[in-house]
């Protein structure tokens, strides 16, 4: 395979086929594969924390350091009312960008923006090297 | 001599590599029942649970509760990120407010991270490698043992950074986590010693839960937290 960094958009489908043990364990392989992926829909909060333990342990220091993750938080579920959220049905994760951290690095956040950039094997030295992409998710 | 003691230990020992796959299945549904039945038939403590991203305050927080309740220091603390590679855990805390008081156990945990990388100790804080290795090897096992400690306990005081971006992914996993194990939770605002900070953009951030600005540093605002907890976690 060519040099680069490989982005994929994991659709909703493709994750509800799998249980939350199935779905935590694809996407850490994807990423210690050095796959940047885009999830149409995001993680629940527990499956997020299931990610982050068994990232943590697959670790070696030498060859992978962690994940970066981004996701859109819900501003309608995070205002919500202690009573409200007791009783709505909460609202689906929603989009969220999850890539090796030796790869990606989330350079800005907000309610509707996640701008990260992609970085190659070579750093990027300015003006000798053509500048590295950036990819960046926006609110539909 | 006080009471207070310090235990360090985890629920259950620490595998990095070999934790059970199957702890996720079903993990979801166990949270409530559980957590319902604690609270049901509570012990004389509770469990108050300190969590928090990388330096975020969490160990000046704990050291500050327990120096001023205690009269003991819980923890070392440390501008190099992941001072703290080990759930500590001092028993028979008693906070009093007024006519009310709660006793609780303080359960200080390291801090929880998506990724760590040795370099940054060697290349920040100019650690040696052989000793940024083995920080970053222990503290990986401390983001293991803290999302472990969820189980564990009964409350949550989650520290935040007043001075940083509260809409960091750890702190949403952190709060969503805690909402579906339906834990009571009290927001730190800790740091607001530090000049220009905002206290008000975290309480606008999660007005769901009830925050206070504090500085543990200087103890900047702790009658108001205890008074917080009295009232939050009884």
């Amino acid at each position: 395979m060519s040099d680069g960094v490989s982005i994929n958009l994991i659709s909703r489908e493709k994750l509800t086929t799998m249980n939350e043990e199935e779905k935590v364990a694809f996407i850490l392989s994807e990423v210690m594969d050095g796959k940047v992926l885009v999830l149409e829909e995001g993680l629940s909060p527990v499956e997020e924390a299931d990610l982050m333990r068994r990232t943590m342990a697959s670790i070696d220091h030498d060859t992978f350091i962690g994940i970066e993750i981004q996701g859109y938080y819900n501003a309608n579920d995070l205002k919500r009312s202690a009573f409200k959220r007791f009783f709505a049905r909460r609202t689906p994760p929603r989009m969220t960008v999850i890539g090796p951290a030796a790869h990606l690095r989330t350079i800005y956040k907000d309610g509707s923006v996640i701008q990260a950039l992609i970085l190659t094997e070579k750093p990027y030295i300015e003006g000798q090297a053509e500048a590295p992409p950036v990819a960046q998710a926006t609110e539909a | 001599m006080h009471k207070a003691d310090v235990v360090g230990y985890s629920p259950e020992p620490v595998s990095v590599r070999g934790w059970k796959e199957k702890e996720a299945t079903g993990l979801r549904a166990k949270f409530s029942v559980r957590s319902w039945l604690k609270r049901l038939f509570r012990r004389k403590n509770i469990k108050i649970g300190i969590y928090g991203p990388p330096n975020a305050g969490k160990t000046t927080l704990a050291n500050r509760i327990v120096m001023d309740w205690a009269g003991e220091v819980m923890g070392s603390v440390s501008d190099v990120p992941h001072e703290t590679r080990k759930t500590k855990v001092k028993k028979n805390i008693a906070i009093k407010h007024g006519k009310k008081s709660l006793s609780l156990d303080i359960v200080d945990t390291p801090g929880v991270a998506t990724k760590i990388d040795f370099h940054e100790f060697v290349d920040t804080y100019g650690m040696s490698e052989d000793d940024s290795r083995l920080r970053a090897r222990e503290a990986t096992e401390g983001v293991i043992e803290a999302i472990k400690w969820l189980d564990e306990i009964d409350g949550i005081l989650l520290a935040m950074d007043s001075s940083e971006d509260p809409f960091t992914q750890v702190n949403i996993t952190i709060l969503g986590n805690l909402e579906a194990r339906k834990l009571p939770i009290l927001i730190v605002a800790n740091k607001v010693d530090i000049p220009g900070t905002d206290a008000a953009v975290i309480k606008n951030a999660f007005p769901q839960h009830p925050s206070v600005p504090v500085s543990a540093l200087t103890g900047y605002n702790m009658e108001r937290l205890y008074e917080a907890m009295v009232k939050h976690f009884r």
